[in-house]
């Protein structure tokens, strides 16, 4: 295991199951912890922060050993340099946005002007320059969101741990700060854990996915090892959102965003640059041959497996990205459907979501 | 008539029925202000005898009100955020003090501090007596008062959201750091407005100090002393130092009324 990264092994009695995990993640990796309410996902970083004590286990960051319950070891959370951002962000209502992002190196020992300059590079970093002085309670959901961020980051954790960051964001706000927390993320080179129920927020984050139902890991890996290889329906499911990081030509209307080897054609006004791209299974349809349609997105490629659903199978096809189309029973045995085949996946640019 | 409307406008028996209690409450009070004349009020303040009740209250009253605070504020940070058993059984051992009849607080207080009380006979040993002593005064409103913060303070310190707290502590701040610099600010108005109440309570105490202390001008007699004392031999000191005695109620209701407001604003 690396020894510069976090990893967390616990036990903890939660209501009507037990709460059993094991888990890592190493420096400058960001894995997202997903799974619907009541899985036990923020329970595993109250463990993390020493805001709970397990029934049994091991909380490890860059060689630190924090919680070790074999050992009767439990370092109080204010000796563990964790950087916590919670779901609703936790500001201090009685302080202003500086004192809030001071809280933490001035808790730490600095001086008063140490922790004021600390805090404000920070408030200037995360683009909350001029807020400085305001009530938190005055910010906007998406720079109250920054502001728990650059609280979190300014007392210099070892670690970051992020509870449903986006939970109380509106839609165009929500994709806005995911974009700024990944660029974020991928410059803060620490371990990295988020806290999620939301499908995009999983895949457009996570360098790995753990999948936590029901207290237990149902599995952990990346995104095409979840889509091709899915233990569980829920994880079926959440993979199932056909979604890639795509580079945006620029320029209005109908447009490229290519991923990788792969060009989509996707309708997108005035986004351009780095983005997200996704499409539903549902909306992918597949034929033997290049058939004359006005679908814009065409790929030729292979089936890699098929997963039976209730009422539909999921067929995940390679067409340079995996891709995931759901077709019924029937379409599917026409066209014989089996791993190796090859054959067309379309997508029409109007069932395209562009997120920047 | 628009149909919302006539939800607003209360029917004429509704005002009619709520004049008697408002009047009731109202009046006396205004007799007490209305039946001694203002410059009699004055020179009959000015007596030694109003003038040492007045001292000794407001000086066994800040004592009091004072070791309420340090003695109180950690029992009830413990009875917000403490998970231990016997828990709801020491909630409701505070409430006591409330319900029980001063007068029967006052002799459980001798009982036990008195001479030959459980606690008073070993202190007695060393000659320490602290029943009818002015000591006794401020131990009367001690019990009788604490309380009033206690309630007030827990419930302030209840309504300060637990993740802050816990939010603190991952920034880096120990335990107490965190009770200073969040707890204790969020909870202020509600620590303040307890204050007020305990003081108020503290002032108006009479039974228990009546029982444990006595009523020895210039050592036990508070205001509330001063008024029955005085009753017995001139009425009109015994309104002028009532009339004191309200002034400063009225000051007490004021200002927790006003710390309540500064509360309940951010909130709403």
């Amino acid at each position: 295991m690396p020894d510069d990264g976090l990893q967390l092994e616990a036990e903890v009695a939660l209501g009507a199951f037990t709460l059993d995990v094991r888990l890592s993640a190493s420096a400058g990796e960001t894995v997202v912890l997903v799974g619907p309410s009541g899985a036990g996902k923020s329970t595993c970083l109250d463990v993390i922060a020493g805001l709970l004590r397990p029934r049994s286990g091991r909380v490890a960051c860059r060689g630190e050993v924090w919680c070790e319950t074999a050992r009767g070891v439990h370092v109080p959370p204010e000796k563990r340099h964790v950087g916590l951002v919670f779901q609703d962000y936790a500001l201090f209502p009685h302080l202003t946005v500086l004192a809030n992002v001071a809280y933490g190196p001035s808790s730490r020992g600095r001086s008063s002007e140490d922790a004021g300059r600390i805090a404000r590079q920070w408030i200037e970093r995360l683009g909350l320059g001029g807020t400085e002085g305001r009530a938190v309670g005055a910010l906007s959901g998406g720079q109250r969101q920054r502001v728990a961020l650059a609280r979190a980051v300014a007392a210099e954790p070892l670690v970051l741990l992020l509870d449903e960051p986006f939970g109380s964001l509106d839609v165009a706000t929500r994709s806005a700060v995911r974009s700024e927390l990944r660029a974020f993320l991928s410059g803060c080179n620490l371990p990295t854990l988020l806290v999620t129920h939301d499908a995009v927020d999983a895949l457009a984050l996570g360098d790995r996915i753990a999948v936590l139902e029901a207290g237990r890991l149902s599995q952990v890996g990346t995104r095409d090892e979840l889509l091709s290889q899915p233990r569980t329906p829920f994880v079926a499911e959440l993979a199932g959102l056909n979604l890639y990081r795509a580079e945006l030509a620029p320029g209005r209307g109908l447009k490229e965003a290519r991923v990788g080897a792969v060009s989509f054609h996707v309708l997108a006004d005035d986004a351009q640059g780095p983005s997200f791209v996704a499409f539903t299974p549902a909306e992918v349809s597949l034929s033997e041959q290049q058939l004359p349609s006005s679908a814009r997105n065409a790929f030729s490629g292979r089936v890699v497996s098929v997963l039976p659903l209730p009422d539909r199978l999921r067929v995940v096809v390679d067409v340079g990205v995996l891709m995931a189309a759901e077709v019924t029973r029937e379409a599917a045995g026409s066209l014989g459907l089996d791993p190796g085949r090859p054959l067309w996946a379309s997508v029409k640019a109007t069932a395209i979501r562009v997120y920047a | 008539m628009r149909e919302g409307g006539r939800q607003e406008v209360l029917p004429r028996s509704v005002w009619l029925a709520s004049i008697p209690l408002a009047l009731y409450i109202c009046v006396p009070l205004l007799a007490l202000l209305f039946v001694v004349p203002p410059t009699d009020l004055a020179r009959h303040l000015a007596s030694p005898m109003a003038v040492r009740a007045l001292w000794l209250t407001l000086k066994t009253t800040a004592i009091a009100t004072l070791l309420v605070v340090v003695l109180g504020t950690p029992l009830a940070f413990m009875l917000a955020r403490g998970s231990f058993r016997g828990r709801g059984l020491l909630d409701t051992l505070m409430d006591l003090p409330i319900t029980v009849p001063p007068v029967v607080a006052g002799v459980a207080l001798l009982l036990a501090f008195g001479r030959r009380g459980l606690i008073g006979r070993q202190l007695d040993v060393y000659g320490v007596q602290i029943a009818f002593t002015s000591v006794a005064v401020v131990m009367a409103q001690l019990f009788i008062a604490s309380p009033f913060f206690v309630k007030a303070a827990s419930a302030g310190f209840e309504a300060v959201d637990a993740r802050l707290e816990a939010a603190a502590r991952t920034l880096g701040a120990s335990r107490w750091r965190v009770f200073w610099t969040i707890s204790v600010p969020l909870a202020r108005p509600a620590l303040l407005s307890g204050v007020v109440l305990a003081w108020a309570r503290a002032l108006s105490e009479f039974g228990a100090t009546m029982m444990f202390a006595g009523n020895f001008p210039g050592r036990t007699q508070t205001l509330t002393l001063a008024v029955m004392s005085a009753l017995e031999s001139d009425l009109e000191t015994a309104v002028a130092v009532s009339v004191l005695s309200l002034a400063l109620a009225v000051t007490a209701l004021l200002g927790a009324k006003w710390l309540a407001g500064q509360w309940r604003a951010p909130l709403a």
